[in-house]
């Protein structure tokens, strides 16, 4: 289609629509009053029978467990689809990583940003096991904390560290601590089966609610949920920055 | 209307991001407007969810039985946003390959399927 | 409560993991067989579940969250025949696929293998699960992994355009049935299929039930490729490599018509009973739009993966057909179609990938006779194109057979007809690139009609192939086993019957939820006397007859441009050839119209079914 005449068919299609959803919004129960059984029982119930004090993670990992394993294995397939789609071609060859992509000339980091982007690098990376490792008790979780474990990666790659950081990255090891993440979490669920009869059941002791170590599956499942998302996140990275920083046609010239 | 005003939200980012799509020149582009099209999802279940006077469920510092917002929307909610940020981290890569072999970034540029 | 409903989704995620750990560790031919040995044994699984579920289906709760004081808690896997039988097809599917790449590609990770089985992971969970968010989870999941697979050879420039289009439609896709289901969270309160489907009959079917049920029906017409949702997927099927064309044609699509009849049984047939038939007019129209605009695109198709993927649209079209009679005989006479028809056309697909493999194109045009030495692969193109046309007896004769009998008798004699048109065009098309590419009929490569400036046709070279090889028997056994199981269908006792028990059940929704929310465990044995005993297709032998002979008459018409005396026959000569011009322009493989048409579809439909169910 020309793109005038898409245009207005795009244009009226949308308006009417909009319209057709606004209608069947309508039927939604006022902003603020929602009553929903489901909710209200586990808002009453959830911290009683999970020992959890985060009914949200205690709803992601354990009433709604198998959900999160679906989302995490999403995780899973797109970072690998990455890797494929942005993996050396045939016409390309690595040469030594440079820090700049070729051609760019951004000025390079000042020694501020380099020192304090590597003194943050620690104080983050705690903060992110902090994160997961509380995610049954206070805002966060395994997803939340493994984002922000990556970005402990990401924080040497602005410092200007990347090819340091690049030679130090035992990149199989990130690999496999990606699919011990997955893996462990269906590990934990045939567990379940196998103990119990259910998948996923909490087969571990529950615990005290508000003591770390509480609430059965739910910290385990975090610690492997936030060990795929950081090494995930991490491949991502590290799979784009490739692209630019080390990949070059085969024979030279710029890419 | 009021009383829907946040749905309107979702249905106008609904919108915004499809016109994003279908009239973008340029790759990177269509798939941020993918992520705002995606984002009316995120304000549609949380504006379902909403409990008027309720705090989080979270119940570390508050007892049970305060009234809390919906939890389950908050779940939903999450797992979409992964969804979203994986679908956009592939069509990058897409993106990434469409310049590095075909120079170009702009969707009507590629034209070696029709018909 | 029964242990093996997890399994199949457990045993495929957890190798995958495994396979992306192990990767540079391990050989090409032991990740071959690990992949192969995974999905073998999870087809054995689900043929296991498909046994049991037999009498009563199987409901396992996750989590151990069964339900408590009438409230569900947690998610659950409903298993029931139909369900299972899906399930089984592509396990079998996946099998086939991955022993075809056990030659087709020269060089390939692990990282393939592991997406494949994901996807094996997550359309089997797509078809167990008895949770409505659950199924938008796997049905993200088994997309995102198709997206990965279908962009297999980035660096061709055609596969980026495809994979981009294919993402781009599915995603927002996704995005129109998560809306119907936080709507439908929003009225009930519940995300189980049953617990929803109770609820909405208490009350009235009002705006927002119209709506929530236009955007879950829209968003899976996207996957299943209903018109006019469709145009992601030709250009998918061109790009993507064999293996993953198998699966996408056998199981992406079935999938998108199998959630929507799931989600309408379970959740809305009892509120939307009163307006039955004005749906059943809705769909019936989109059926036949589907099929009709599929056989004629797949007529004037050159490539060969774009050919079937528009016979794969015109067949959604008739399945769509038998299911939007809303009655158990349709239904059952759909769901064998389905099965027998996934079968056919990934049978199809092995036979188009030996070609690719062979000659690095599947352009008709650039093909022409250089198949003469592939007699078997010819062989097998023949009779799955024989069994696109509904030959008996196929699996396809079967289920087409019931679905123009419940047609009939439903009162839309005229449904028999577009299925002789439909399938007799569609075949017509493999029939006639088979005798072109394998033995040399038609005009040879350069007396051709200019086309519209259609695809080059050199579909990304298959990464393996060389001018001297020949196919190997792995390439092209995965085919003849296909059609073997569709001839079997066809002809094994009883399954009409079976068939039709299965789609009572399947249509029963209060059934579905005393069985799921209940723990109800009884027997189908009252509600199938209800509704009456399987019909015999006894009477639809000349209808198949005839869409064979004419399947076969149409393919060889020549292609040569007809020379007509007199004005006005070339006047109208002209104005047929001006229009397929225009059809084929439309569809340009450009994101931006794909997504205009899908909002242009949503609208069109929200539209008329606010009409008729109000």
């Amino acid at each position: 289609m020309r793109s005038q005449t898409q245009r207005r068919v795009f244009l009226v299609a949308m308006a009417g629509l909009a319209a057709f959803l606004v209608w069947g919004m309508a039927g939604l129960p006022r902003f603020g009053t929602f009553a929903g059984a489901y909710s209200q029982f586990l808002n009453a119930h959830a911290v009683a029978q999970r020992a959890a004090t985060n009914v949200v993670a205690a709803i992601t990992f354990d009433y709604r467990g198998f959900d999160t394993m679906g989302e995490e294995f999403i995780l899973f397939a797109a970072v690998v689809g990455v890797a494929i789609l942005l993996r050396t071609q045939r016409d390309e060859e690595e040469r030594s990583p440079t820090e700049e992509a070729e051609g760019r000339h951004a000025p390079a980091a000042s020694n501020a940003v380099r020192a304090l982007g590597l003194a943050m690098v620690g104080p983050i990376v705690v903060f992110g096991v902090y994160v997961v490792a509380h995610g049954h008790l206070s805002p966060g979780g395994g997803f939340q904390g493994g984002v922000v474990l990556a970005t402990g990666a990401l924080l040497v790659y602005l410092s200007g560290e990347y090819v340091t950081l690049r030679r130090v990255r035992p990149e199989h090891l990130i690999d496999a601590a990606e699919s011990a993440g997955a893996g462990g979490y269906v590990a934990i669920g045939v567990l379940g089966l196998a103990m119990t009869g259910s998948f996923l059941e909490n087969v571990l002791p529950l615990g005290r609610p508000g003591a770390l170590l509480s609430a059965g599956i739910i910290l385990p499942i975090n610690a492997a949920v936030g060990l795929e998302v950081a090494a995930g996140f991490v491949l991502l990275l590290s799979e784009f920055l490739e692209q630019t920083l080390v990949l070059q046609p085969r024979g030279g010239g710029t890419p | 209307m009021i009383g829907h005003l946040p749905q309107l939200v979702a249905v106008w980012l609904f919108a915004v991001g499809l016109y994003g799509i279908v009239t973008s020149r340029n790759l990177v582009h269509m798939v941020i407007c993918l992520s705002v099209a995606q984002s009316s999802t995120y304000v549609l279940l949380l504006s379902i969810g909403f409990r008027a006077g309720g705090t989080a469920p979270i119940f570390l510092d508050v007892p049970v039985g305060t009234r809390a917002v919906d939890p389950v929307v908050k779940a939903l909610a999450l797992t979409d946003v992964v969804v979203g940020a994986t679908v956009t981290a592939l069509l990058l890569a897409l993106a990434v390959q469409a310049h590095k072999r075909h120079g170009t970034l702009d969707p009507e540029e590629f034209r070696s399927l029709r018909g | 409560m029964p242990l093996l409903p997890p399994l199949p989704v457990a045993l495929p995620l957890l190798v995958a993991a495994l396979l992306v750990a192990a990767g540079p560790f391990v050989r090409r031919r032991v990740a071959d067989l690990t992949a192969i040995a995974t999905a073998g044994a999870t087809t054995v699984l689900t043929a296991l579940l498909l046994a049991r579920a037999a009498d009563h289906p199987l409901v396992h709760w996750f989590s151990g969250w069964t339900p408590r004081g009438g409230l569900v808690l947690g998610i659950d896997f409903a298993v029931d025949v139909a369900g299972a039988a899906l399930a089984t097809l592509c396990g079998v599917l996946m099998t086939a696929a991955l022993v075809f790449t056990w030659r087709y590609f020269e060089a390939v990770g692990t990282l393939f293998h592991a997406l494949m089985l994901v996807f094996l992971a997550a359309v089997l969970g797509f078809c167990l699960t008895g949770d409505l968010f659950n199924l938008f989870v796997f049905f993200e999941l088994l997309s995102v992994a198709a997206y990965a697979l279908a962009g297999y050879r980035a660096e061709d420039p055609g596969t980026l355009q495809g994979t981009l289009n294919f993402a781009v439609t599915n995603s927002v896709g996704g995005i129109l049935v998560l809306s119907g289901v936080a709507l439908l969270y929003g009225r009930s309160g519940s995300l189980n299929l049953a617990e929803i489907g109770r609820t909405l009959e208490r009350g009235p079917a009002d705006g927002l039930v119209v709506v929530a049920f236009v955007l879950l029906l829209a968003g899976f017409f996207v996957k299943a490729a209903v018109v006019p949702f469709h145009f992601w997927l030709a250009d998918a099927y061109a790009v993507a490599p064999a293996p993953v064309c198998i699966l996408l044609a056998g199981v992406v699509s079935e999938l998108g018509l199998y959630a929507a009849v799931r989600v309408y049984w379970t959740v809305f047939a009892g509120v939307l009973a009163p307006h039955a038939a004005g749906l059943r007019g809705v769909l019936l129209g989109a059926a036949a739009l589907t099929a009709l605009l599929g056989a004629l695109m797949c007529y004037l198709q050159q490539h060969l993966a774009r050919l079937l993927a528009f016979a794969t649209v015109s067949h959604v079209g008739l399945t769509l057909a038998g299911i939007a009679l809303l009655q158990p005989d349709g239904l059952a006479g759909a769901l064998l179609y389905l099965v027998a028809d996934g079968l056919v056309k990934a049978a199809l697909f092995v036979c188009v990938g030996v070609v690719q493999f062979r000659f690095d194109t599947v352009d008709e045009r650039a093909l022409h006779g250089r198949g003469r030495g592939l007699p078997v692969t010819f062989g097998l193109l023949l009779l799955g194109g024989l069994a696109l046309a509904g030959l008996p007896p196929f699996g396809t004769f079967l289920g087409k057979a019931l679905m123009e009998d419940a047609a009939g008798r439903a009162g839309h004699p005229w449904v028999a007809w577009l299925f002789v048109v439909a399938s007799a065009v569609s075949a017509a098309a493999v029939l006639r690139a088979g005798l072109h590419v394998f033995a040399g009929w038609g005009p040879p490569a350069g007396a051709w009609r200019p086309g519209p400036g259609g695809p080059d046709g050199s579909a990304a070279p298959a990464p393996g192939g060389s001018a001297s090889s020949r196919p190997h028997a792995t390439m092209v056994a995965p085919a003849a086993a296909l059609l073997l199981v569709a001839l079997a269908l066809g002809l094994a006792p009883g399954l009409s019957a079976r068939a039709h028990a299965a789609a009572v059940r399947f249509s029963d929704q209060r059934a579905y939820a005393a069985a799921v929310l209940d723990g109800a465990t009884g027997p189908a044995g009252a509600s199938a006397e209800r509704a009456g005993p399987a019909v015999q297709p006894s009477g639809t032998l000349p209808p198949a007859a005839l869409t064979v002979a004419l399947a076969v008459a149409l393919a060889a018409v020549p292609a040569r441009r007809p020379h007509t005396r007199g004005r006005r026959r070339k006047a109208a000569l002209h104005g047929v050839l001006h229009a397929t011009l225009a059809l084929r322009r439309l569809h340009s493989g450009q994101v931006g119209d794909s997504i205009a048409w899908l909002v242009a579809g949503t609208a069109g439909l929200g539209a008329l079914l606010t009409a008729v169910l109000r």
